[in-house]
């Protein structure tokens, strides 16, 4: 067990140099040259190669990488080429909002699917199974953007009992986990959970049904066991699926909810990356990419330990 | 028998197990199929029955029946009676309270009906824990014990083993420890040899003669191999479309078969004194169970088959002491016929 797991800690090391090369190669990959963005069309030529010498755009490919690289692991990455205030004070609070949203939307999803998943897997055929089937294909298909908007129309609009967008009266930088902040975070977790909770629960369906066929369970109940307690084996064989889908949909939510983030207001790392796009501010690019990628890696290496927990068949590979 | 008018305790007067007309119907939206069909039998204390059928015959869902462990499609008439108790009639709560422990079953394969992410131990604490209450050391103290009985080697070590890292051959120790570990008095086995090598077959199979002599448990076979059966079994009760046909001491059946379907199953297996003879397979297959024939289920098949088979259902009838069969015939026309199987030369 203790050996796998330093193996598959050191399998992330090959992983995260190849992502620091590919976050490094956005910039060159990017149309358009670098400074053009922070420089007048009308720039005299030398003013652009004293910009490019600044931010060491002049060097060859592999020394800026090294240069860069270098810098990054000491938390360094850089200014945004915008604000002009460094990359690392306004991507790690915004990628800390958009964990704080996504944790919610997770916790909130893993309830909801697991309960109706299990519900449907252990009803399968029924009426029950069909209705929480068709529940759940609908919120895999309806666009999360859209649905933050009707959330807000009908809930803040309408009913006005929830605030439609931002994160509080402190904003980003007073946030706190109190009764009043918490209700802005009501909407935006919900938008975000929907997708998540129909998948999860589709997937548990299918696997719980798929694990109450297996031979094994006859035994169970041969046993004398009660329908408790092979709950209790039905979930431990089920648990390494589910924790690989918590992890996919957990890093999908991190950096994929650029949409919700942007129709609430939201200013976690969707905004960030999208307002970053949009002004062609390649550190900021670079430095949220990175900081994603990272916590995708780190989400895949907890998944991959857990599920071995639960089932050492996989710790052969 | 010989008791009937003197008001015996249930316990001593009743056999351990009784099957009095069962009948298993599964029921879907779009039909019904009736897979065993008026089955009664008894068994005894310390008593060895092995049910022998091509598969389909129903043997497995008679089994399965005994405990109840059929999917919630299957219909019950008829009695079953596990040391007195109606086994049909009880609430889901009393029936696993006896499953594991009165009665207890071994399946046939141990790499699928063992849990793959439970060790060996676990398992078996489980149901030690369920039934008997003990502490968790205690439960793996006694599975420890279990593992031993069945003749584990490195039993300590295996304790903390997964199914996946045993051997077929112990997997399906490891599956008899757990079926014998609250001391069930009845113990059913489903082809328990049927997915192991020839080899550890043999050897699994003695295992479990010594273990039931031993624990003097009444035990239930069932198997497709009349090598098994008559290695183990006291009395053998051969199956056809859901009834059993045959029905006797495993001697006496398998010496002078009665119905012309176990006369086809001995013609049909490699046995020694047979040597270098062909072999005669039944012609044609088991039939629809949902389109059975009007009289015998096997007249179709049979190479005695008259007029008369087609009249009806031959009911079970006496050849000899305790050889019942369901066939027309007389007893004269197979003691014409010589024995074809001899039980001592198989194994």
């Amino acid at each position: 067990m203790i050996f796998y797991v330093i193996r598959r800690i050191l399998y992330v090391i090959p992983i995260a140099i190849g992502v620091t090369i590919v976050c490094f190669m956005l910039i060159h990959l990017a149309p358009g040259d670098p400074p053009d963005a922070v420089l007048p069309d009308n720039a005299p030529p030398e003013m652009v190669e004293e910009v490019r010498a600044a931010y060491g755009f002049d060097k060859p490919l592999p020394v800026q990488y090294a240069y860069w690289l270098s810098r990054v692991v000491t938390g360094d990455f850089g200014r945004s080429i915008m604000t002009q205030r460094s990359v690392a004070s306004e991507v790690f609070p915004a990628v800390l909002n958009s964990l704080t949203i996504a944790a919610a939307a997770i916790v909130l999803a893993l309830f909801v699917g697991v309960l109706f998943g299990a519900l449907s897997g252990y009803r399968s055929g029924t009426l029950t199974d069909r209705a929480i089937t068709f529940v759940a294909t609908t919120g895999i298909s309806v666009p999360h953007y859209w649905l933050a908007m009707v959330l807000i129309i009908v809930f803040a609009v309408n009913m006005r009992i929830l605030p439609a967008t931002g994160m509080g009266p402190g904003g980003s930088s007073g946030f706190a986990f109190n009764l009043e902040n918490l209700r802005y975070m009501v909407l935006p977790a919900i938008a975000l959970a929907v997708g998540p909770a129909a998948i999860i629960a589709r997937s548990v369906r299918g696997t719980v049904s798929e694990i109450r066929k297996q031979d094994f369970i006859q035994t169970l109940y041969a046993k004398g066991l009660g329908p408790t307690r092979v709950f209790l084996h039905v979930a431990k064989n089920a648990a390494p699926t589910l924790l690989a889908i918590i992890g996919l949909q957990t890093a999908h939510l991190l950096g994929g909810s650029i949409l919700v983030e942007t129709v609430f207001s939201w200013p976690g790392a969707g905004f960030l990356l999208h307002s970053a796009i949009f002004s062609r501010d390649l550190p900021i690019l670079q430095g949220a990419v990175l900081v994603l990628a990272m916590f995708f890696v780190a989400t895949n290496l907890v998944v991959d330990v857990l599920q071995t927990f639960f089932d050492p068949r996989l710790r052969r590979g | 028998m010989t008791h009937e008018n003197a008001p015996l305790p249930v316990e001593s007067a009743a056999p351990l197990v009784s099957v009095e007309n069962l009948s298993v119907t599964f029921r879907s939206p779009d039909k019904t199929v009736t897979v065993v069909n008026d089955v009664s039998f008894t068994l005894r204390e310390g008593e060895a029955l092995c049910l022998l059928g091509e598969s389909g015959s129903g043997k497995t869902v008679t089994m399965r029946s005994l405990m109840r462990l059929l999917p919630p499609t299957a219909h019950y008439t008829g009695r079953i009676r596990l040391r007195g108790i109606d086994v049909l009639a009880l609430k889901a709560g009393q029936l696993s309270g006896i499953r594991g422990s009165l009665v207890s079953m071994i399946f046939q394969e141990p790499m699928t009906a063992l849990d793959p992410v439970f060790t060996i131990g676990q398992q078996i604490a489980e149901t030690v824990r369920r039934h008997d209450g003990v502490s968790h050391a205690a439960a793996r103290t006694r599975a420890l014990d279990l593992l031993e009985l069945v003749q584990i080697p490195s039993a300590r070590r295996r304790l903390d083993a997964y199914p996946f890292e045993l051997s077929g051959g112990l997997r399906q120790r490891a599956m008899i420890a757990l079926a014998l570990s609250c001391r069930p008095r009845i113990l059913l086995a489903d082809e328990p040899t049927t997915a192991l090598d020839a080899t550890v077959q043999i050897q699994v199979l003695l295992l479990l003669r010594s273990l039931q002599r031993e624990l003097g448990m009444s035990t239930i076979f069932v198997t497709h191999d009349l090598g098994v059966a008559c290695e183990v079994a006291d009395r053998v009760a051969i199956m056809y479309a859901g009834r059993f046909v045959e029905h006797g001491a495993v001697d006496d059946v398998l010496t002078h078969a009665a119905h012309p379907y176990t006369e086809g199953l001995l013609h049909s297996t490699v046995h020694a004194e047979r040597q270098g003879g062909r072999l005669e397979p039944i012609a044609g297959s088991p039939p629809d169970l949902a389109a059975l024939p009007p009289g015998c289920s096997f007249e179709p098949r049979c190479v005695f088959a008259r007029a008369a088979c087609r009249a009806g259902m031959p009911p079970l009838s006496e050849r000899g002491a305790g050889q019942l069969a369901r066939c027309i015939r007389g007893s004269s026309i197979h003691e014409a016929s010589a024995p074809v199987y001899d039980a001592e030369a198989s194994l």
